[in-house]
């Protein structure tokens, strides 16, 4: 069973705060009843109003406030219950944030984390649902994480606190319910470690934070069809793990690249660059790419079906664009009969979250 | 302080006396100032910069109210702040010619001066944008239980953003040890307070009115801004969030290092009234007046401080030469 993915974060900020008393948290529902989905859950209590607060509705000036404690050997934590607001504060966060340790020639360390949680479902809809991770990976001196299993958000929460440099750290709500048992190992993930999630030969899937949940899904209904899927969750998106990545598409020759955010201009574009001049003539098929389309995320539940990549539909794809054997109608039958939607709706996570979220 | 100057100095002058340290620190930075002015044409400061003369009172009579470990932040137009706050003269200017040799290795030029080592936190020029990092910075000292304050160097366009709004009301809720200096000089690029601000716009109003405690004055007798500084430093030092909202005139044109009078988007008569209003003049004269000095020592005073202004610059270029000949285009 384990642990949820929200009280393993929790666990990460406990351990963090015990273990450094420099390490603050705060955003907007840090201190009250809801505790941003529980996971500031008991910790103000245990550590006082002056290191896990509630801020005022002012998220540019309490993102500049924690570059100002960063500055001074502070390590905040600032969070948003949804990434979209954290844009009030690009101005912060692009040129102040990002740049005052190149500035100061290096004078400055900037250990902050800001924290991102990026919405889907039950109506979330165009300002409530956006993954900014390609963008801030767009800025020199940020860098990017987007754990995908409950042990990954444990330990890169932890590391992302003990970083010296800023970290963005986008945490999708869909996962916040899935669990993973925490096991006590020397084999702790380094924070911009990729990690092969299922080996295989045939072809690598590879994806961030929720969608990595989904091509582990898609491999293990293929693995029924005789194809061994590979599947790299990036885990770290800036920098990223280059050489996991080729290695594996080195092997498997075939690529399938699924991005949480919108297609054009993104992580699928940039990896599929890299891919296409690192190993120019050595891939069998074209990359295929899914991700958002080019519109804004809709509200109503029905429109939102077409807006998110289907399991199904990307199963169709696949088949297609490579030339897979297998039948599509028992390749959808397997996979509803291996992974049951618990939910009557599909705007909202298989376990865990009912709306409104 | 720029405690190598003093040092040069103090054979010949009383430099315990403040109007001594403040009229040596104005003269410096005035003479800094019109040396990039003069030199600018020669291509050798290649940044844009936003010079402080005219300005220079602000800076010196609140800086010698500060302690070494207390905090600056300044905006783009830092020059005054950054030697007024004691900061080393080698450095700026290599830092405006691009130098390794630097106080940020050339990478930030004159708008993003920083230097650590004597609390001059940062130069954010982005309008505004300086105060939130401010609250944060005086929210760490706080937090640390010491008893540095925070100096926030703002323009009145910062008036005009949402972060001033925002970082007010934090310093207020968290009581933080935070001095905003507010440079009023009345203009935001060539852009006067008419078109920018309304006529009912209260600014003693709007900040009693979030909390901060305010005061007022003119931004061009040192001697009258050091005595206010220090009255309103102690309540700063126990943690009430303070604004000191001070008038003064920018001589030259906003960035560059050209007189704009020609321009005609200020009334001569401004600039007049501003001109007989010059900080170095009116702390010159009441000191001669009040027999702190005479008029020859004054004179041989602003000659020392020239000197080791030029005497900087030779070394700058003296120790950066095979910098400057990394850019220099062979056509």
């Amino acid at each position: 069973m384990g642990q949820t993915y929200i009280s393993l974060i929790n666990q990460a900020f406990d351990e963090s705060l015990k273990n450094d008393s420099k390490v603050m948290l705060f955003g907007l529902g840090v201190g009250d009843i809801g505790a941003v989905f529980g996971s500031t859950a008991n910790l103000q209590s245990k550590y006082g109003a002056e290191r896990v607060f509630e801020i005022p509705l002012s998220e540019n000036s309490v993102t500049g406030m924690a570059l100002g404690l960063a500055m001074q050997g502070f390590r905040p934590v600032m969070m948003h219950q949804r990434a979209d607001f954290s844009f009030t504060s690009a101005e912060q966060i692009i040129n102040q944030i990002a740049k005052t340790s190149y500035m100061s020639g290096d004078v400055y360390k900037v250990p902050l984390v800001i924290r991102m949680i990026v919405g889907r479902g039950w109506g979330q809809g165009p300002t409530h649902a956006q993954s900014p991770h390609a963008f801030f990976s767009h800025v020199p001196g940020l860098q990017v994480v987007a754990p995908a299993t409950p042990v990954d958000g444990y330990y890169l929460m932890k590391q992302s606190i003990a970083s010296d440099k800023p970290v963005i750290f986008i945490e999708h709500r869909w996962l916040h319910q899935t669990t993973e048992e925490l096991i006590e190992t020397d084999q702790i993930p380094e924070l911009f470690e990729a990690k092969i999630m299922k080996s295989g030969e045939d072809l690598t899937l590879i994806s961030l934070s929720y969608g990595v949940i989904e091509c582990i899904k898609i491999a293990e209904v293929l693995s029924e069809f005789n194809l061994n899927v590979e599947v790299v969750n990036l885990r770290s998106i800036q920098p990223w793990n280059k050489n996991t990545v080729l290695r594996s598409v080195k092997k498997t020759k075939k690529v399938v690249l699924l991005d949480t955010g919108h297609i054009e201009f993104g992580l699928t574009g940039e990896i599929a660059a890299t891919i296409y001049s690192e190993l120019f003539g050595s891939i069998s098929n074209p990359i295929l790419r899914f991700g958002l389309p080019m519109e804004p995320t809709p509200s109503s539940a029905a429109l939102a079906i077409d807006h998110y990549p289907a399991i199904e539909k990307m199963l169709g794809e696949i088949k297609s664009h490579f030339g897979f054997k297998y039948e599509l109608k028992e390749a959808i039958n397997a996979f509803n009969k291996k992974f049951p939607y618990k939910s009557k709706y599909k705007d909202q996570p298989d376990v865990g979250a009912v709306g409104p979220f | 302080m720029n405690i190598e100057l003093i040092n040069l100095i103090k054979k010949d002058y009383d430099v315990e006396n403040s109007r001594i340290q403040m009229f040596v620190n104005l003269q410096l930075i005035r003479s800094v100032e019109l040396l990039i002015s003069e030199k600018y044409d020669a291509q050798i400061f290649r940044c844009p910069v936003h010079l402080s003369i005219g300005q220079e009172a602000i800076a010196v009579g609140v800086s010698i109210n500060l302690q070494l470990e207390d905090k600056v932040v300044s905006t783009h137009r830092s020059h005054a702040h950054y030697i007024a706050k004691g900061g080393d003269l080698f450095s700026m200017l290599s830092e405006l010619i691009g130098s390794p040799l630097g106080c940020c290795k050339g990478r930030g030029g004159s708008m993003h001066i920083f230097d650590k080592s004597v609390g001059f936190m940062a130069s954010v020029p982005i309008v505004g944008s300086s105060l939130p990092i401010s609250v944060g910075i005086a929210l760490a000292e706080k937090q640390s239980n010491s008893e540095n304050i925070v100096v926030a160097y703002i323009g009145d366009a910062a008036l005009e953003t949402g972060a001033f709004y925002e970082s007010l009301n934090l310093a207020a809720l968290k009581n933080l040890p935070i001095l905003i200096v507010l440079e009023d000089n009345g203009y935001s690029t060539y852009s006067n307070k008419e078109v920018r601000w309304p006529d009912t716009k209260n600014v003693r109003a709007t900040t009693e009115g979030m909390g901060i405690h305010y005061y007022s004055g003119s931004g061009d007798d040192v001697d009258e801004i050091n005595t206010q500084i220090s009255e309103v430093i102690l309540n700063v030092r126990n943690n009430k969030p303070s604004l000191v909202h001070l008038d003064t005139f920018r001589r030259y044109e906003h960035c560059g290092p050209r007189l704009d009078d020609n321009l005609g988007y200020r009334e001569s008569e401004e600039i007049l009234s501003y001109i007989k209003r010059d900080p170095i003049e009116i702390l010159g004269n009441k000191m001669i007046n009040l027999d702190i000095i005479s008029k020859t020592l004054l004179g041989d005073l602003v000659n020392k401080v020239n000197c080791y202004v030029e005497d900087t610059f030779t070394d700058v270029l003296r120790k950066n030469e095979n910098y400057l000949k990394q850019f220099e285009m062979n056509y």
